[in-house]
């Protein structure tokens, strides 16, 4: 659990210099949440082998409103927030919000495009001949830029500034640049989730 | 700063991540149907090409933290494997066999291997070598 003890910003080694940050407590990954995924796993797993259409869509729908629902909030409403906080603030809010992070964003992310294909396929959306197929192709795109965003520089960027924050001596630096990155990659993503939203609503109105 | 002067791994694994999500989203786009699996082929080993590359780079890059690396990519090799399965399964319970199938197959192996080695890039690069 996360024991903050963070420095005041007054305790600023040298003028001009980010606030010295003393290391947190806290698990970067945190074990009591692994069962839950490994749970939620399963049942994507069963429905999949089922494979009918009301667990697959209600795994579908409810992890990609997860997916969708968590970059747009964090970039557009707690991005800025964070942004604007001082950096031993920021330090103590990121380290109780980034490891549930974690351990949701993949999960949701796993979830979304395993129930999602395996829906595609019993629907027949994911066919060449299906007529909103161009559509359908559409959302692999954005999906697959999201990943490319999400997987190459916001996960990294997440488990760097908590590994960054658990070292004896955290460097204020470090954390700031790292945090600026998750920050401005949450914005983008939340903005692509926009085209998601215009997609999914094409594809379930017709 | 604690940074040292380190090949562009961000850089070129953003583009190997890229190259290997197109090939994928290529082959979805067209299952089950036949598809031709030339464009496919050619961005997976581009893709894994990029991916050695970087690899090789960092070997040879002085003072790099290879403990906190090898510490953070095991785990999240472990995590992205179980994802990758999770998608590999997907395509294995509707059926995808042969050409498709490898391709699919090596190119979640690849994206198993590059996100990992973006993760403990990320963390290695501020850490001080043992």
């Amino acid at each position: 659990m996360a024991s903050a003890t963070v420095s005041t910003p007054g305790v600023a080694a040298a003028a001009g210099a980010p606030p010295a940050i003393r290391p947190l407590d806290f698990q970067i990954v945190p074990r009591r949440g692994l069962p839950i995924v490994a749970f939620v796993l399963v049942v994507v797993v069963v429905a999949i082998a089922v494979n009918d259409v009301w667990p697959l869509m209600f795994l579908h729908v409810v992890a990609g409103a997860t997916w969708t629902v968590i970059d747009l909030f964090l970039g557009f409403v707690l991005g800025p927030i964070i942004g604007s906080m001082s950096v031993p603030a920021r330090a103590e809010f990121t380290s109780r919000l980034m490891p549930k992070m974690v351990l949701i964003m993949p999960t949701a992310v796993t979830v979304t495009l395993a129930a999602g294909w395996q829906l595609s396929t019993n629907l027949g959306t994911n066919q060449v001949g299906y007529a909103l197929h161009g559509w359908v192709v559409a959302s692999f795109i954005v999906v697959g830029v999201m990943s490319v965003i999400a997987l190459g520089l916001l996960e990294p960027a997440n488990i760097a500034v908590l590994t960054e924050m658990k070292k004896p001596r955290p460097n204020p630096e470090v954390i700031e640049r790292l945090m600026k990155r998750f920050i401005y990659t949450a914005g983008a993503t939340g903005l692509m989730q926009v085209a998601t939203f215009v997609i999914m609503t094409k594809l379930a109105t017709g | 700063m604690s940074e040292r002067r380190l090949p562009p791994v961000t850089q070129v694994g953003m583009l190997s991540l890229s190259l290997i999500v197109a090939a994928v989203i290529y082959l979805s786009a067209h299952l089950p149907h036949h598809v031709s699996l030339g464009p496919a082929v050619a961005l997976l080993v581009a893709s894994a090409l990029l991916l050695f590359g970087i690899v090789v780079a960092l070997a040879r890059a002085p003072g790099f933290a290879w403990g906190r690396f090898l510490e953070v990519g095991k785990w999240a090799l472990l995590a992205y494997t179980v994802i990758a399965a999770m998608i590999e399964y997907v395509f294995l319970r509707n059926n995808t066999s042969g050409g498709p199938l490898v391709v699919l197959t090596l190119s979640l192996i690849v994206f198993a291997l590059t996100v990992p080695v973006l993760i403990a890039f990320t963390v290695a690069r501020y850490d001080e070598p043992a």
